[in-house]
């Protein structure tokens, strides 16, 4: 059997999910005693990053709009959050209204992004994407007076943990005699999450909205004269996209306990859109590839660098922090000189890629 | 009347440097389509070794203005030679594949240059030893340097420069060639790869005296400053119509003079309601509102139609 | 990589369990010669985690703060000591938290998986206080030099210290001095808009009103800006006496410069962000007859002060930059209270932490029931002839409640109530 009947044959793919299901179910444990937890925390940052990217996907990689602002749904997400459910107001809502009413705003949020920007194109609407998300930004770290809403630069702290009834995940939870840390449990939350993103953003792909995104982004004229209503498309990718942003901000918080308007940088942007692009865009496998390397590298970086060099050398030559960041540049060179399409491009995009250029 | 006038000339000064750097990006973009994101960190690199040259030169009793020239000779090639390199290396390759992709290497240039930059000039803050003339004047009561008039004759100037070399010599007529056109050009006779390598040399070059030009201004150099600066001049150079020498000027002028008005007066306006913490937002506003009515910028023809 | 951590902690603990109630307190070896005992004693290691940021544009401070820690604990290796029993090897483990409150609790819990016995740092407090929760939940003590933000201390975590005035007692002094010593009547006041700048900025507004200044004009900047000549020119239309800015020297340096250009004829003062030499080098000539603070007492007024001060650059061939005197007494403090204790366990020191009464390079450090400084002093300076020069020092007496009270003006007239009968610090002049 050749290995494509191999990856058609349904009982070879369920027994590769089962497998990837234990390895997923166990992987906290396995990390937590074997790295640390503050592997597992990376993990769980991992995780969020993995929801990030998959919305930005949308908007980049499917519809082919480059938002340089995406982290400002984040922000929104992060910060209805905080403002719901800590002593800031004293309002200590539930979970379950929180995430989707943040989901929501945030979706609108992108909308309003996007109404303005319809008719732009390529840089240009790079530079409005990036300037609203500085906008945002600049408003969460202003708006402490003359009323003070978000706190201002000194940000918000004390935020609930996550909790549903009396379950809270930020002690041990004991289920079913097991007990599972706080870490863990978060860990399988944002698993959770990510997986039902994950599964929706196939869903969408396959649809004729994704399919409707992926025209617009190949020709929009031609998209147009398909009979494809190009604008509320556009707004769609920018909405969907940003609530998934604004459920990854709504759990960055919970996590995080504080949110302050520096976590929402334009760097931060730019990290979430090269996940997109170095996995590879519009290709789900490779974004998700890319939000788990750019996250667990540099980590993985900071504990590698100080014993090489002293391995190589006999002393540190280079601050490991600076190495870091320079062969994060480098490696951004890198694949976009050898892997145009991203470490994991889709099939598509690869022939597109091989077949000569727009 | 005399604080108007004050911010007037604040906003000047502020549009002029915003300006100087601006014409480095629109240079590019007008021949190649292309925003160099690093650009910004190449100014950077200008002011950094402008600063050592002229930190070094401070206490041998020559003229002032003579050691800021030397400080430009020393940092224009420094400048160019990395132009030329972020091309061949990092553009040249790309120039055909997707728009976003030479997008991210600009941003790894960019992280590399920056930790580069850490590296050779450590993390603190350098500071800019006085050797151009910093004397104040005061004209209806408001008040100016004359380093800051050089500023702003330097960026009319290279804006000028640079007018003249694209509509007016063989240089610029290939250049313009090659921005209609490379294939075509190429088969006019025009060696694209050369005439590109050039404008990028010539952007950096450009970089170098805006480099020295903001650090004298402020007396401050750093490693991290050119990532904000080429936002602000990006910003400017799109507001402008980005491709448009002409353009970047008017950008970069008026990107000023929002800012400062906007930090002087909008507090009062809105009754305390909106202050200077959002002098950055009123310039993205204004940003935004032009590209929405106005997509290909102020001054700017049909680049926006690039898709 | 970190696998002695595990062996070390049972040492310690074995150590600690085995040794209790032997009460030796100091080490007898007056000098380093600790390697040359046969080794009878057992020998435990104990971990201090140290965050700041090593990369970005407060690298320079953060690399201040680790070389404070790593100065810190070179000498007490030097010393020998020994800790319920057991001979102690201090081991600095620095990580870099980016000034990220992410990258904050990522490096807060690599500290508590390594095991550390204690933590200093973070710098910023948008990574202390975050972090704080997790040393918290692990028990595990902090002691910040130099995060300032009143929120930190406030969260209830028994295990959260800092060895710096906080905004509120800054502030207050600092409004008091331009009351009184300035004999300012109307004030306008910048900040840049981080939480350090923003916070300072914010107590001091508070108190200058009570104080019955009058703030003319509250302007905005940001911590990477380099123009503020917009913002300066509207404050000269206002004509304050004085301007105040919150934030750090980058930005102070440069505005202290372009006020002059402007002809604003306002004094400038500003808090321990722009209160170092590179303010001076920055602000060039505009530095001249400006004023800032700097909580605790002048480092060359206390008792070991200069010394440290030559340690510091000797060693690492820099000058100060800000807060590594107060990052030293901070590890300085923490490892007193094991000594005290007996013990490096963080459940046995850190109730010792809070009895701390330690004569450390910047002040008389002791806490209140929040973790604060107790009586943190300010001192006040003034850049003269290019250097710092020493004007007066004000004691801010710390409250439970953050309100600014008007009638606590009379205390400022008090000498500094921390101020130990400043040592002679025959080397006074000797300030490069």
């Amino acid at each position: 059997m050749s290995w494509n009947d191999l990856k058609h044959d349904r009982r070879v793919l369920w027994a590769g999910y089962a497998a990837i299901g234990i390895v997923l179910a166990v992987l906290p444990f396995l990390v937590g005693a074997g790295l640390g937890n503050a592997w597992l925390r990376i993990l769980n940052f991992a995780m969020l990053y993995i929801m990030l990217a998959l919305g930005l996907n949308i908007v980049v990689g499917f519809a082919g709009l480059l938002d340089l602002g995406y982290i400002a749904f984040y922000a929104v997400g992060a910060y209805l959050y905080a403002l719901l459910a800590s002593p800031h107001f004293g309002l200590h809502w539930p979970v379950w209204a929180i995430l989707p009413l943040g989901a929501v705003v945030a979706g609108g949020a992108g909308a309003l992004l996007g109404a303005p920007t319809l008719r732009l194109r390529g840089d240009y609407l790079a530079i409005v994407t990036l300037g609203f998300g500085e906008i945002i930004r600049i408003f969460m770290n202003n708006l402490n007076a003359p009323v003070n809403i978000t706190n201002g630069p000194q940000g918000i702290s004390s935020i609930d943990p996550f909790h549903v009834g009396g379950v809270t995940l930020a002690k041990p939870l004991s289920v079913l005699g097991v007990t599972v840390p706080s870490l863990h449990a978060y860990y399988y939350l944002f698993l959770l999450l990510a997986l039902v993103i994950i599964f929706v953003t196939i869903r969408l792909e396959d649809s004729r909205i994704g399919r409707a995104w992926v025209a617009i982004r190949e020709d929009e004229i031609a998209a147009k004269a398909c009979g494809i209503n190009v604008r509320n498309i556009k707004l769609l990718a920018f909405s969907m996209g940003a609530t998934f942003g604004g459920v990854a901000g709504g759990l960055f918080a919970s996590f995080q306990g504080f949110v302050s308007p520096e976590s929402f940088g334009l760097m931060e942007s730019i990290m979430v859109l090269c996940m997109v692009v170095l996995g590879g865009m519009g290709h789900i496998p490779g974004v998700i590839l890319g939000g788990i390397l750019l996250t667990i590298l540099p980590e993985a970086f900071r504990h590698a660098a100080v014993p090489l060099q002293k391995y190589a050398f006999g002393k540190v030559v280079v601050d490991p922090e600076s190495l870091r960041m320079l062969l994060f540049g480098l490696a951004l060179i890198a694949v976009m000189l050898y892997r145009p399409a991203g470490l994991w491009p889709s099939a598509t995009r690869k022939r597109e890629l091989q077949g000569g250029s727009k | 009347m005399d604080i108007f006038l004050q911010q007037i000339i604040n906003g000047l000064v502020l549009g002029s440097i915003y300006a100087l750097v601006a014409l480095g990006y629109t240079m590019v973009y007008g021949i190649l389509g292309l925003i160099n994101f690093a650009h910004g960190e190449v100014v950077m690199i200008g002011a950094l070794t402008a600063l050592t040259v002229v930190k070094l030169l401070a206490g041998s009793g020559l003229p002032g203005p003579v050691i800021a020239l030397i400080g430009l000779m020393a940092a224009a090639p420094v400048c160019m030679a990395i132009g030329y390199g972020i091309e061949k290396i990092a553009y040249r390759p790309l120039r055909k594949a997707p728009r976003l992709a030479p997008l991210i290497t600009a941003i790894g240039v960019s992280i590399v240059l920056q930790n580069l930059a850490m590296m050779v000039w450590g993390r603190s803050y350098h500071s800019f030893p006085a050797v151009l003339p910093a004397e104040a004047h005061e004209v209806l009561g408001a008040t100016f340097t004359d380093l800051q008039v050089i500023i702003v004759l330097v960026a009319a100037g290279m804006m000028a420069g640079l007018l003249l070399l694209i509509n007016r010599t063989r240089l610029g007529r290939a250049m313009r060639a090659t921005a209609e056109n490379p294939a075509i050009a190429q088969l006019m006779g025009v060696n694209v790869n050369h005439i590109i390598s050039l404008t990028f040399v010539i952007g950096s070059a450009l970089a170098a005296v805006a480099g020295l030009m903001v650090s004298a201004n402020y007396s401050i150099a750093h490693y991290y400053m050119g990532f904000i600066l080429g936002l602000k001049a990006f910003t400017a150079a799109v507001l402008g119509g980005i491709g448009n020498l002409a353009g970047a000027m008017i950008g970069g002028i008026l990107l000023g003079l929002i800012e400062s008005l906007g930090a002087g007066y909008i507090g009062d306006i809105t009754g305390g309601f909106l202050g200077s913490h959002y002098q950055d937002v009123f310039a993205f506003f204004v940003l935004i509102l032009v590209l929405v009515f106005r997509p290909s910028g102020l001054v700017g023809e049909k680049v926006a139609e690039r898709a | 990589m970190r696998m002695n951590s595990i062996p070390g902690t049972i040492l310690a603990l074995a150590a600690a369990i085995s040794l209790i109630g032997c009460g030796n307190k100091e080490e007898p070896a007056p000098q380093a010669a600790p390697a040359a005992a046969p080794a009878a004693k057992p020998e435990i290691t104990v971990k201090i985690g140290h965050a700041s940021p090593l990369t970005g544009p407060q690298a320079h401070i953060g690399k201040d703060n680790e070389y404070g820690a790593t100065l810190a604990i070179e000498e007490l290796n030097a010393k020998g000591l020994e800790i319920g029993g057991a001979k102690v090897k201090f081991e600095l483990i620095s990580d870099d938290d980016q000034a990220d409150p992410k990258q904050g609790t990522t490096v807060a819990q690599k500290f508590v998986d390594a095991k550390v016995n204690g933590v200093i740092g973070h710098l910023n407090s948008g990574t202390t206080i975050p972090a704080s929760k997790i040393y918290f939940d692990a028990g595990i003590p902090q002691i910040s030099g130099s995060a300032t933000n009143p929120t930190y201390t406030k969260q209830g975590f028994a295990t959260a210290f800092r060895v710096m005035a906080n905004d509120e007692q800054q502030g207050k002094a600092l409004a008091q001095f331009a009351a009184k010593t300035l004999a300012a009547k109307s004030v306008a006041i910048i900040d840049d808009r981080t939480a350090y700048g923003q916070g300072l900025a914010d107590e001091f507004k508070k108190a200058s009103e009570a104080a019955g200044l009058k703030v003319v004009a509250s302007e905005y900047t940001n911590d990477k800006a380099t123009d503020f000549k917009a913002i300066l020119t509207k404050i000269k239309s206002k004509k304050p006496d004085l301007i105040f800015y919150g934030g750090m020297d980058p930005q102070g340096g440069p505005m202290a410069k372009q006020m002059k250009e402007l002809g604003l004829k306002a004094k400038f003062l500003t808090g321990d962000g722009g209160c170092t030499p590179n303010f001076i080098t920055l602000a060039g000539a505009a530095a001249e007859g400006q004023y800032c603070s700097l909580p605790g007492v002048p480092l060359d007024k206390m008792p070991g002060g200069t010394v440290f001060k030559d340690k510091f650059v000797g060693k690492f061939k820099t000058e100060i930059q800000l807060y590594a005197p107060y990052v030293y007494d901070a590890t300085m403090v923490l490892v007193d209270a094991m000594k005290r204790a007996n013990s490096v366990e963080p459940a046995k020191y850190l109730p010792e932490i809070g009895k701390t009464s330690f004569q450390g390079v910047t002040a008389k450090i002791g806490f209140d029931e929040f973790g604060d400084l107790k009586d943190g002093a300010i001192s006040f300076y003034e850049y003269k002839g290019g250097k710092i020069e020493y004007v007066e020092t004000l004691g801010g007496t710390p409250e439970a409640v953050p309100a600014a009270a008007p009638a606590e003006a009379p205390a400022a007239a008090a000498p500094a109530a921390a101020a130990p009968a400043s040592a002679p610090a025959a080397a006074a002049g000797e300030k490069k």
